[in-house]
C-alpha cells in the first residue's frame, strides 16, 4: 500500500486537513471523505460533467484530478453555492423558476457550469450559455429549461432584482 | 415559455406553473441518490467481465485475488447459482436461463463473470485484475438477419435456437383489406441499438438485518415487481425485502432495472454480514449493466388508395434483445396498443420475432417499444406521400381519427380515449409557421444547400395495463396494474399523502401534492408527499408507462375526495345539518344560505381526531384513506378475436424540425425545432414540458448520435461516453413549443401521460427532415441513426453511383 | 473505474522536475501529469498506469504566455483556456486561436494545457496540428541539458512524438507571420467537442498585389500523426489565389493522406472530407486575409 498524502485546502471556504491516497480523485475525496455527496459521479471519464466543481473559482472535472492535487486550493462544490445564511443564489433561484432540471442528478454539475459563466460573462447569449454547458451532459431535460434559467438568473442579476 | 397556453383553467393548483417541491434539494446538492447512502462498515463490489462476447469458461482462480489484504470475498457464478434461483423473463423460456454472474459460458462482451467484494471500490478494482479466468473463445452471434441463420452460433444451446418468439396477430380482413386497396407499398426500416442511457449508472446498496431479518435495499430503480424478483432470487419471502423508495434515481427513462446487481448485492450482504454497494462505473453499466435498448429490423407493408386513405398494415418486426431476453421481449407488444398511430386503419397483421444474440441485454427503453414502431409507421407514412405527390401533413390530415369519433376502437382492440389531431397539428404548423419554412426551405435549396422540413405525429400511450404480456405469453393472466396512495390529515390539520414507489425525476411529490391540494383547497407547499419503502407500501407499479398523472394522479384524487367528503360529513353533522347544507370552500365548512354558521378547517380535525363525542356515528375517527386505483377500461383478457383494450389514455404530438446537411462531411444541423403537444390537463406545465424536452432531445440521440456499435466478431465499440454519443447542448437546438388540451374521459382531471411523446416522435420527425432535404437528390434513408458518415456515404454513392459492369 | 496505485511527487522547480524524471534506478514508469484531461481517464480505465506520477502543475517556469514580437511562447504548462482567452493568441496566432475553441470544452480547456496536448500527440488534435502547420518551435529539458525541435518531424507515429524518456516540453515558440495574413480552421466532429474525424487548418500570407507569398496547411485525423500538405502549399505560393487554382492545389489530398478507419469514421470518410475542409480553410483563410 503507497502512504498516504497530507493535504490541506479550503472546501467552499473552509478549511481542510486530510490524509489522502494519492489515487484518490477530488470528487472521491469529497464526497467519501468530506460527505459532500451533491458532486456526483457520471462517467469517470471527463465527459458527462456530473462531477465540475469550482478550483480556484474555476469550473473543473473533479473526476480528472486526484485529490493531493487540489492541495492549497480553494474548491467550491455545489454545496457552497447557496449564501453563508442559506439564501440560494440567484442562480439556484432561476433553476428552480424553470424547473431546470428532473432527476436532479447533472444539476450540481450544471450549476458550476452555469455560475463559472455568469462569473466571467455576466450577459451571456443563449449560443454562449450552449458552449459553457456543452461540458455538461443531461440526459432529462433537453437543456432548454436549463438554458432559460441561466438568461433568466443574468437578466435578474444584471438588475439587481431579488426573487428570492 | 409557449406563448399560446390554452387560457387559464379552472383550477387553482392544477396547470399554474407552479415550482416543483422536488428541486430545491436537488439545486442545494441535497438530493438522497443512491450513492449517497454511507452505511457504517459498507464493502464495494468490483465486476470481473468477460472480454469475450462467447466463450466456454474453463476455470476461474481466484486465490489471488484472495490474498490481497481488503478483500473480502470473491463470489463466481457457480457458488451465486448454487444459493440463488434465476432471474426471470418477460416470456416463457425454460432453457435461457440467466443469473447475475456467467455460469460456464459468457454470451456477451462485458458479462459478468466473478464480483470481488473489498473494503474500497480501489482495492475490489486491484483485486479484480487478479482474478485469473481462463476462456475458450468460440464464435458469437451477432447480427440481426446472421442469428435466425440455421448454421448460426447458438447463444442459449439448450433453447436450441436463437429465436425466443416467434408470433403473428391478425386484427381485422387483412387479406380483404389489401385485395381491395389499389396500392401497397413495401419498404425496410431499422432501428438502431441506441437506449436511455441516465448520467446516473445503476447501483445498489443491500443490508441484511439479522434483527429483522430483512434485506434491506437502497438502489437506484424503476422496475415493476423489483422487490418480488428479488425475493425469489434470493429464496426470502417478500415480506422479509424492503426497498426504500425515498431514493432519488438519477434518471433511469425505463432502463434501471437492476434485478442481477441486486440479487448478487443481496446475496453477498447475507453472506457477508455487511452492507455491500455495487454502484456500477461507466463502463460496467454500458457493456454489463441494463443498458441497451430496442434494435428492431421492421418489414412494413401497407395497402392505401389513391386518395392516400391507409387501409390496412403489415408489419413485421424482428428484434435482437441480446444475450438475456429479461422482461424486453415484451417490448414487441406494447406497441399493440397504438400500432397504427392516428390512423383509421381497419385491420392490422403484426408478425414479431424476439432474437437473441451475443450483445448486451436489452432492457425497457422510454415508450418500451412505441419509439421504433412509430418510426416505422411514420417512415411509410411519408413514403405515401412522395408516391402519391401528396403533401405530407395532408395524408395525415386524411388518415387521422376525427375529434367528433372518440373513443376510436383500433383493429387490436383498444379504444383511444380523446383526441383532436387534425387541430394539434394544425396548432403545430401555424406556431411552427410552416409556409414560411417551406419557403426558407425552397430558397436554401435554390442556392444549391441541403434543407428540408420534417413533420411527425406520435401517439403516447399512457397508463400501463400491461395485459400486452398475456398477448405475448398467455400463462401471464394480468389485467390491471394498480397504483396506489394514502392520504391522512394529521392532528395539526396538515396533509400528508404517501406514495407507494420511487421517483426518477417525473416530480410524483408535485403531481401527487398538486392534485391533494386541488381537491381539498389546500396549499400544496404545504403538503408533505413521503415514499413508503416497500414494506409499508400499497399495491403499485410504479412509475413506468406514463402512467402516474393518471393512475397516481387518479388515486390521489379520489382519496383527496373522499377525505374532503368525509369532513363534509362531520361538519353537517356537528352543524345538525344534512351533508349536503354543507359547502366547502378555502378551508372553510359553511352552511349553505347561512355563512354565519361554519366551522373551520381545524374545527373539523380536532372533532375527526379528538372528538369522538362530536363525530357522526359510524364514522372512523381521524382523517386518513387509502385509495387503489385500477386502470380505467382494464380487467378484461382478449376476447376470441384476440381484441383487448391495453393503455386508457392517449397523448398526441406533431413534431416540425428544419435542419440542413453539410454536404461534404453529412452533419446534420438542426436550423428549427418546433412541437405541440396534447396530453389533456397538465398538472404542472414545467414538469410537462421539461419531459417533453428531453423526450425530445433523447429522440435527437437516437435519431442522429448514439448507437451501440459492435465489430462482427461481437466487441462492443461503444462502450464509454467518449464513443456513445449523448447530444450535448450544442446538438439539441431551441426548441419551441405550443400545446393543446384534449382533456382524458377517464381520469381525475382529464390528465393523460407525458413523459415519452417527445421520444416517440422525434427520431420519426429528424428522419422526415433528413429525408426531406435529400428529396432533390432522390436519396431516401430508412436507418436510425442516421449518424453524418451514413448520410455521408449516401451522399457520395449518389454523386458517384456504381458504374454498371459490362456484360 | 479507478486508478492503479502510485506514488505522487510534486515538483516546483523544472530542474526538481527534471531529476524525478531522470532517475532510473529502478522499473518504475515515470510520467508527467499536466493538466490529466487525457491522462487521468487512461488511469482510470487502467490502460495507463505509470507507477510514479509526476505533478508539474506547480511548476511557475512552465507558465505564461510572453510576446517576443516575431513569435510568441507559450509555457507548456499554459491552461488551454488561458491561452484562447488572451488577446496576445488573437492577435498574433489567429490559427492557435481559431482552433482552441475545438479542443474539448471550457472545464476541459480550464485543466488542460497546451504542451500536454503536443506531448500526447493525437492525429486528431487540434494543437498539435497547428504547432505543426506553423512549425513551432519545442524546448525541450531534461537533467543534463535543454535543446530545441521543431514541430514538423516531431511527431513521429500513432500517439509517439520525438521526446526521449526524461524529456519534459517546456515552451512551445511560435512564430508570427508578419504582413497580410489569413487563417482559419476547420473541423467535423461527432459532436462539437469531440476528436476531430477530420481537421484542417490553413494559413496563407499575400503580398501587395495579392500574389499568396506564403502557406502552411496541415490536417489531422488523417493520418496516425497530424500531417503538413507541403504539395497543396506549393501548388499555392507564388499564385494569385482564385477558387479554381485552390481547387486545383487540393485534389492531390486524398493521395496525401493515410487515414484509418475508426466508429465514426471511415477512412473512405476522411479521403473525402479532408480536401474539402482544406478547402473550406483555404478559402476563409483567404478571405480574412483580403479584407
Amino acid at each position: 500500500m503507497i502512504a498516504t498524502i497530507d493535504i490541506e485546502f479550503t472546501v467552499n471556504g473552509k478549511p481542510v486537513r486530510i490524509s489522502v491516497p494519492p489515487r484518490m480523485t477530488l470528487v472521491d475525496c469529497l464526497r467519501d471523505m468530506l460527505g459532500l455527496t451533491g458532486s456526483h459521479i457520471g462517467c469517470e471519464h471527463g465527459v458527462c460533467g456530473a462531477c465540475s466543481v469550482m478550483l480556484d473559482r474555476v469550473p473543473i472535472r473533479s473526476c480528472l484530478m486526484f485529490a493531493v492535487q487540489a492541495d492549497g486550493a480553494a474548491v467550491t462544490t455545489v454545496e457552497g453555492l447557496e449564501g453563508p445564511d442559506g439564501k440560494l443564489s440567484p442562480l439556484q433561484e432561476a433553476f428552480w423558476d424553470c424547473h431546470a432540471m428532473q432527476c436532479g442528478y447533472c444539476t450540481p454539475g450544471m450549476l458550476v457550469a452555469a455560475q463559472g459563466l455568469l462569473d466571467e460573462n455576466p450577459t451571456p447569449t443563449s449560443a454562449e450559455i450552449r458552449e459553457a454547458i456543452s461540458s455538461n451532459l443531461c440526459r432529462c431535460t433537453g437543456y432548454q429549461q436549463i438554458v432559460e434559467a441561466i438568461q433568466l438568473a443574468a437578466q435578474r442579476m444584471n438588475e439587481g432584482v431579488d426573487h428570492a | 415559455m409557449p406563448d399560446d397556453r390554452p387560457a387559464a383553467s379552472n383550477y387553482r393548483y392544477i396547470s399554474q406553473p407552479r415550482r416543483t417541491k422536488e428541486d430545491k434539494r436537488f439545486i442545494t446538492g441535497r438530493g438522497a441518490f443512491v450513492q449517497d447512502v454511507q452505511l457504517a462498515h459498507t464493502k464495494h463490489i468490483a465486476l470481473v467481465a468477460s472480454p469475450y462476447p462467447r466463450a466456454n469458461i474453463l476455470s476461474i482462480d481466484t486465490s489471488a485475488a484472495l490474498a490481497m489484504d481488503g478483500v473480502l470475498d470473491v463470489i463466481t457464478g457457480a457458488e451465486l447459482t448454487e444459493h440463488t434461483d434465476r432471474l426471470y423473463h418477460g416470456v416463457d423460456l425454460p432453457n435461457v436461463r440467466w443469473h447475475p454472474l456467467a455460469v460456464d459460458m459468457t454470451r456477451y462482451a462485458g458479462e459478468w463473470v466473478a464480483a470481488v467484494i473489498a473494503d474500497s471500490r480501489y482495492i475490489a478494482e486491484d483485486a479484480a485484475e487478479l482474478v485469473a479466468v481462463e476462456y475458450e473463445p468460440l464464435d458469437a452471434a451477432i447480427g440481426i438477419e446472421r442469428v435466425m441463420e440455421p448454421d448460426a452460433p447458438l447463444v442459449h444451446p439448450d433453447h436450441g435456437s436463437n429465436i425466443l418468439l416467434k408470433k403473428k396477430f391478425v386484427w381485422g380482413a387483412v387479406d380483404d383489406d389489401f385485395a381491395a386497396a389499389e396500392h401497397t407499398i413495401s419498404y425496410r426500416a431499422r432501428w438502431g441499438r441506441s437506449s436511455a442511457v441516465p448520467i446516473e449508472t445503476f447501483g445498489v446498496i443491500t443490508r441484511w438485518s439479522e434483527k429483522d431479518e430483512v434485506l434491506e435495499v437502497w438502489a437506484s430503480i424503476q422496475m415493476p415487481q423489483y422487490q418480488e424478483q428479488i425475493a425469489d432470487a434470493l429464496r426470502i419471502p417478500l415480506n422479509a425485502v424492503r426497498v426504500h423508495n425515498y431514493i432519488d434515481v438519477g434518471g433511469s427513462y425505463g432502463v434501471k432495472r437492476g434485478i442481477k446487481q441486486t440479487v448478487l448485492s443481496g446475496y453477498a450482504a447475507r453472506k457477508l454480514g455487511c452492507p455491500v454497494r455495487l454502484i456500477e462505473d461507466r463502463i460496467d453499466n454500458m457493456s454489463g449493466g441494463d443498458a441497451h435498448g430496442p434494435d428492431r429490423l421492421f418489414d412494413v407493408t401497407l395497402a392505401y388508395n389513391g386518395d392516400g386513405l391507409i387501409r390496412s398494415m403489415k408489419m413485421r418486426v424482428v428484434d435482437d434483445v441480446g444475450a438475456y431476453p429479461g422482461r424486453s421481449i415484451q417490448q414487441l407488444g406494447k406497441p399493440i396498443s397504438a400500432l397504427c398511430g392516428p390512423y383509421r386503419m381497419s385491420s392490422i397483421e403484426y408478425d414479431v420475432t424476439s432474437v437473441t444474440s451475443n450483445k448486451t441485454s436489452q432492457v425497457a427503453v422510454r415508450g418500451f417499444g412505441q419509439a421504433p414502431t412509430n418510426f416505422a409507421l411514420e417512415t411509410g407514412v411519408e413514403k405515401i406521400a412522395r408516391r402519391l405527390g401528396l403533401d405530407r401533413t395532408e395524408i395525415r390530415r386524411r388518415n387521422f381519427i376525427r375529434h367528433d369519433e372518440f373513443p376510436w376502437k383500433i383493429p387490436s382492440g383498444t379504444a383511444y380515449d380523446s383526441g383532436d389531431y387534425h387541430t394539434v397539428l394544425d396548432k403545430a404548423m401555424r406556431f411552427a409557421g410552416w409556409d414560411a419554412l417551406i419557403a426558407q426551405r425552397d430558397a436554401a435549396r435554390a442556392e444549391g444547400r441541403l434543407v428540408g422540413l420534417g413533420i411527425a405525429t406520435c401517439l403516447e400511450p399512457g397508463g400501463g395495463n400491461n395485459i400486452f404480456e398475456h398477448l405475448l405469453n398467455e400463462k401471464i393472466q394480468i389485467t390491471t396494474f394498480v397504483e396506489s396512495a394514502l392520504l391522512k390529515i394529521d392532528g395539526q390539520g396538515q396533509v400528508t399523502v404517501a406514495i407507494s414507489t420511487h421517483t426518477a425525476g417525473q416530480g410524483h411529490q408535485t403531481l401527487a401534492a398538486t392534485v391533494a391540494g386541488e381537491e381539498l383547497e389546500r396549499d400544496p407547499d404545504g403538503i408533505r408527499v413521503v415514499h413508503l419503502d416497500s414494506l409499508e407500501a400499497l399495491p403499485t407499479r410504479g412509475p413506468v408507462a406514463s402512467r402516474m398523472a393518471i393512475m397516481l394522479g387518479s388515486a390521489v384524487s379520489k382519496a383527496a375526495r373522499r377525505l374532503r367528503n368525509r369532513m363534509i360529513h362531520i361538519a353537517a353533522h356537528d352543524l345538525a345539518v344534512a351533508d349536503t347544507e354543507v359547502e366547502y370552500a378555502d378551508g372553510e365548512f359553511t352552511v349553505r344560505g347561512d355563512p354565519a354558521r361554519k366551522r373551520s378547517w381545524l374545527e373539523i380535525v380536532f372533532i375527526a381526531h379528538r372528538q369522538l363525542h362530536r363525530m357522526p356515528p359510524d364514522t372512523e375517527p381521524g382523517l386518513q384513506t387509502i385509495e387503489v386505483h385500477a386502470v380505467p377500461g382494464g380487467g378484461k383478457l382478449p376476447n376470441e378475436k384476440g381484441e383487448v383494450q391495453i393503455y386508457p389514455c392517449f397523448s398526441f404530438q406533431a413534431h416540425i424540425p428544419l435542419v440542413e446537411i453539410d454536404r461534404v462531411t453529412g452533419q446534420v444541423e438542426i436550423l428549427d425545432y418546433a412541437v405541440a403537444h396534447d396530453c389533456g390537463t397538465v398538472i404542472n406545465p414545467k414538469i410537462v414540458r421539461g419531459m417533453m424536452m428531453g423526450g425530445i432531445g433523447h429522440g435527437i440521440g437516437a435519431a442522429l448520435y448514439e448507437k451501440f456499435d459492435y465489430t462482427e466478431d461481437g466487441q462492443l465499440l461503444s462502450g464509454t461516453f467518449l464513443d456513445y454519443l449523448l447530444p450535448s447542448a450544442h446538438e439539441i437546438p431551441d426548441i419551441r413549443d405550443t400545446e393543446h388540451c384534449t382533456p382524458s374521459p377517464l381520469t381525475s382531471h382529464g390528465q393523460k401521460g407525458s413523459g415519452e411523446g417527445g421520444y416517440l416522435g422525434a427520431p420519426a420527425a429528424l428522419a422526415s427532415a433528413v429525408n426531406d432535404a435529400l428529396e432533390p437528390l432522390d436519396i431516401s434513408l430508412t436507418e436510425l441513426p442516421m449518424r453524418l458518415a451514413d448520410i455521408e456515404a449516401a451522399l457520395h454513392t449518389h454523386a458517384n453511383p456504381v458504374p454498371e459492369t459490362a456484360p | 473505474m479507478k486508478a492503479a496505485e502510485f506514488e505522487y511527487f510534486r515538483p516546483t522547480t523544472l530542474d526538481e522536475a527534471c531529476g524525478l524524471l531522470a532517475d532510473t534506478g529502478d522499473d518504475a514508469d515515470r510520467c508527467l501529469l499536466a493538466g490529466g484531461q487525457t491522462l487521468v481517464p487512461m488511469m482510470a480505465m487502467r490502460l495507463a498506469r505509470p507507477t510514479h506520477l509526476i505533478d508539474i502543475n506547480r511548476i511557475t517556469e512552465l507558465q505564461g504566455i510572453r510576446d517576443l514580437g516575431g513569435s510568441v511562447e507559450i509555457g507548456a504548462g499554459t491552461r488551454q483556456r488561458a491561452v484562447e482567452k488572451d488577446p496576445i493568441t488573437r492577435r498574433k496566432l489567429p490559427l492557435l486561436a481559431a482552433a482552441l475553441p475545438h479542443v474539448g470544452h471550457h472545464q476541459t480547456r480550464n485543466r488542460g494545457t497546451v504542451g500536454g496536448s503536443i506531448v500526447l500527440g493525437d492525429a486528431s488534435a487540434e494543437i498539435p496540428l497547428v504547432a505543426l502547420i506553423l512549425n513551432a518551435t519545442l524546448i525541450i529539458h531534461r537533467r543534463d541539458g535543454r535543446r530545441e525541435t521543431m514541430a514538423d518531424g516531431f511527431f513521429e507515429g500513432p500517439m509517439m512524438t520525438a521526446l526521449e524518456p526524461g524529456d519534459i516540453l517546456t515552451t512551445i515558440r511560435f512564430p508570427v507571420w508578419d504582413g497580410t495574413t489569413g487563417s482559419a480552421f476547420h473541423e467535423v466532429a461527432p459532436r462539437k467537442g469531440d476528436y476531430a474525424l477530420v481537421s484542417a487548418g490553413a494559413q496563407v500570407a499575400l503580398d501587395a498585389n495579392g500574389t499568396c507569398i506564403r502557406a502552411a496547411i496541415g490536417v489531422g485525423g488523417c493520418a496516425p500523426t497530424p500531417l503538413r500538405l507541403q504539395a497543396v502549399e506549393d501548388a499555392l505560393v507564388g499564385q494569385r489565389l482564385t477558387d479554381a487554382l485552390i481547387t486545383q492545389a487540393i485534389a492531390p489530398v486524398p493521395d496525401l493522406i493515410d487515414p484509418e478507419s475508426s466508429v465514426h469514421a471511415s477512412a473512405a470518410y476522411r479521403r473525402r472530407a479532408a480536401p474539402q475542409l482544406v478547402q473550406r480553410a483555404l478559402l476563409d483563410a483567404l478571405s480574412e486575409a483580403r479584407p
